[in-house]
């Protein structure tokens, strides 16, 4: 099962390190992890992706805490949140290729951010699934390149205020 | 022809008898310096060097004893330890001086403290951080660096220390700025010594060990990640009291955390109180008194039948600072099968970690265990015990008393008996370890002194240095391997060059006798690279100043031991054991508990 899990985390030199060798000796798989600043410049929200059975990712939960500059872990199993990941993707898109790309691009939200002779780069954001479904459709027309974030977290507030 | 060189003017012997006189010796050394205001103690301006600052903090931590190896980059700190009132022990090799300082902790329950140099001496440290971070032991590492804008460059005897150490040790980290450093040494010990203890590393910057600031020592700590939850969770207690209450058949099964929480006599309390069977891992021996006859002595691969079987057939297993280690479990999916498991430990990353937990408990367990004692009450629980007794009965530790041949056994429980069982013991690691383990009974805390987790080979020497250093009264003996000796040896150099009069009883059969014994059961006697040309022990220690002993003959045994006992100096006894002796019983890997080779054996002697 996927997991969310988010770490507040000091934002000193080799948290990061620290984190990755923990995933990396004890034999976790992280799926994604985007680390970044947060409203307070002595921290940073790293946002890992998991995937494993309740108990493997119960001690992932409790490996990550039991890091010194590890401030706070929650997993978002679960929970009502707002999850998003973001994505540059380069489309072979050809002119005569254009008027049936660019309303499908417009149906994903996605928007076009540079143009080629011969392809289109095209910025795209959303839940992970919507991604994935973007990648899809744009298959047929042969994608060049991908770059993607990784996802990024939140609570929903109405249920945290409860 | 030239003569033997002097030895230098100022050089200082330590004593032991003399330590005393030593301390006061420095501690009016250290009036005088600070009333003279030495050159780089502090000028003027009320700055103190990086160094100086180092030493300070580590003097407000209560630090009088350390281990460490001088080099380039530590001069600055080795210039500011020249007065400094502290005894200092260089061992022979850094890996010595981390593993001594390790023992020095276990032995003393203080932190114990080793310097090195930057790159190789920061190096030799990993294999000492490891063993202190997987046995839990507080040890704060002070390392050296190259100067700060040469990091990264590849400069000589630079090594990305914190990225080397970082999965050895609990916590670790560079100093890049001289108005953090005493902070972040008061952060190392406290993080070493609370909660799970565990090494500690400080990566030191030359210059920041000779840049100035003005330090007040006041500056509060800052760990926002780090909490520590002692107090257990009361209803969790009264549900763990209230599953004990009910047990017909508990076992009680107590790891080394108990002895780092200073618990043992809350353990004691707490189990007479309850009337509870128990048993205790390798590093939990010393916790409970095992001539009490609720003592189940060790459990797991070499631990008593009696132990194995309490644990496979008991209704409520409750484990004390222990960690479920595969080493105790045997095969995960068969281990405790009808019982309960009821758990107290102060990491709850413990619980659950491989054995799925009935009843959590995570706290302190000094605390946790005298609230539970408030709670349980006095069971008879006759049927249990009747069957215990008839397990130890049938299948006690035993070996073939009649052979002619020294038996390493016969050593050990020879020790124990003329030591009246109050020696302090480390062990190399491999057969010796378990028979040790199995034939010298403990009784009190921070008695065994071994590397259990890791299994470190060549633990045992530098481990009895920095007992023996911890309690210079008492006597202490180092029971080793001939191949786990071989690997730290030249540290007996540094028990004669520090007068401390440690005892090393080898148990020589002149092979890796554990992976011997694996090949003897499991790869069909191929003795694969499992032994080594060894030298005459006793001829080596006479070399390095120690006093060396030899004994070939099963008659001679008491004997060497009452001389080694008696020896004011470090004295090494070569035993030359059955060749081919091995450990029993034995839960093979992947074997459950119940499933032991060696019962036919044991019985059969019983």
């Amino acid at each position: 099962m996927k997991h969310i899990i988010s770490a507040l985390v000091e934002n000193k030199p080799g948290v990061l390190a620290h984190v990755a060798g923990m995933f990396a000796a004890r034999a976790f798989n992280i799926d994604s992890l985007v680390v970044g600043r947060t409203e307070d410049p002595d921290l940073s929200r790293m946002t890992i992706v998991v995937i494993g059975d309740d108990r493997v990712v119960e001690q992932v939960r409790k490996q990550l805490a039991k890091i010194v500059p590890v401030v706070k872990v929650q997993d978002f199993v679960g929970k009502p949140i707002v999850a998003r990941d973001l994505m540059l993707i380069t489309i072979s898109a050809p002119p005569e290729k254009r008027p049936e790309l660019l309303p499908l691009i417009e149906t994903f939200k996605g928007k076009v951010v540079d143009i080629g002779p011969k392809l289109l780069m095209v910025e795209i954001c959303g839940p992970e699934a919507k991604i994935e479904a973007f990648i899809n459709v744009c298959k047929p027309y042969g994608i060049k390149s991908v770059a993607r974030t990784g996802t990024i977290a939140m609570p929903r507030q109405a249920k945290t205020e409860q | 022809m030239i003569g033997q060189p002097e030895w230098p003017s100022g050089a200082v012997v330590y004593r032991n008898d003399e330590y005393g006189v030593y301390q006061e010796r420095y501690r009016t050394m250290s009036k005088s310096r600070s009333s003279a205001k030495s050159a780089g103690t502090q000028d003027k301006s009320g700055l103190k060097a990086g160094a100086q600052i180092i030493v300070d903090t580590l003097i407000g931590q209560g630090v009088d004893t350390m281990f460490g190896y001088p080099g380039g980059v530590v001069l600055p700190l080795f210039d500011r330890l020249y007065d400094a009132p502290i005894r200092f022990v260089i061992p022979r090799h850094e890996q010595g001086g981390c593993h001594m300082a390790d023992a020095y902790a276990r032995a003393s329950g203080k932190v114990g403290v080793v310097v090195a140099t930057s790159g190789p001496g920061a190096c030799n440290l990993t294999t000492g951080l490891a063993t202190a971070m997987m046995d839990s032991v507080p040890v704060v590492a002070l390392t050296g660096q190259v100067r700060t804008e040469l990091i990264g460059n590849d400069a000589f005897q630079e090594a990305d220390t914190t990225g080397v150490t970082r999965p050895v040790t609990k916590y670790n980290c560079i100093v890049k700025d001289v108005k953090n450093l005493a902070r972040t040494i008061r952060e190392a010990f406290y993080i070493a010594s609370t909660g799970r203890p565990g090494p500690v590393l400080v990566d030191l910057p030359v210059d920041i060990q000779v840049a100035k600031c003005k330090a007040d020592g006041s500056d509060d700590m800052e760990l926002p990640g780090y909490k520590i939850r002692t107090r257990g969770h009361a209803k969790q207690i009264s549900s763990a009291a209230a599953a004990i209450n009910a047990s017909e058949r508990p076992v009680l099964y107590v790891g080394g955390g108990v002895i780092s929480a200073n618990a043992t006599e809350q353990l004691r309390a707490f189990a007479e109180k309850a009337h509870l069977p128990v048993t205790t891992t390798l590093l939990g021996l010393g916790s409970y008194d095992q001539s009490k006859p609720e003592s189940l002595d060790m459990l797991g691969m070499h631990g008593s039948a009696y132990a194995n079987f309490a644990v496979q057939e008991c209704d409520l297993l409750i484990a004390v600072g222990a960690r479920f280690d595969d080493r105790v479990t045997g095969r995960l999916k068969d281990f405790a099968p009808l019982a309960e498991i009821l758990h107290i430990d102060i990491d709850p990353a413990s619980i659950s970690k491989n054995v799925k937990v009935d009843i959590p408990v995570v706290g302190d367990a000094k605390h946790i265990l005298a609230e539970l004692a408030k709670e349980v009450k006095y069971c008879e629980r006759k049927a249990w015990f009747k069957k215990i007794a008839e397990w130890k009965k049938k299948f006690p530790f035993s070996y073939d008393k009649n052979s002619s041949s020294v038996k390493p056994q016969h050593i050990v429980s020879e020790l124990c008996h003329q030591t009246d069982g109050k020696a302090i013991i480390t062990t190399g690691v491999g057969q010796n370890q378990m028979w040790t383990a199995q034939f010298y009974k403990f009784s009190r805390p921070r008695q065994l002194i071994s590397s259990g987790g890791l299994g470190t080979m060549g633990y045992g020497l530098p481990a009895a240095i920095g007992a023996q250093v911890a309690k210079p009264k008492e006597t202490v003996v180092d029971i080793d391997g001939d191949h786990s000796f071989n690997m730290t040896m030249t540290e007996l150099a540094t028990a004669v060059e520090n007068k401390l009069p440690i005892k090393v009883c080898i148990l020589n059969n002149g092979y890796m006798g554990m992976v011997r014994q694996w090949q003897e059961l499991f790869y069909g006697k191929r003795y694969s690279k499992s032994y080594l040309a060894n030298p005459d022990y006793a001829a080596v220690a006479e070399a390095l100043g120690a006093v060396g002993i030899t004994v070939d003959k099963k008659a001679d045994v008491p004997k060497a031991i009452r001389a080694m006992l008696g020896e004011k100096r470090p004295c090494v006894v070569d035993f030359r054991i059955e060749r081919e002796e091995n450990v029993w019983p034995m839960v093979a890997a992947g074997k459950s508990l119940n499933e032991m080779d060696g019962l036919d054996i044991l019985e059969s002697m019983a």
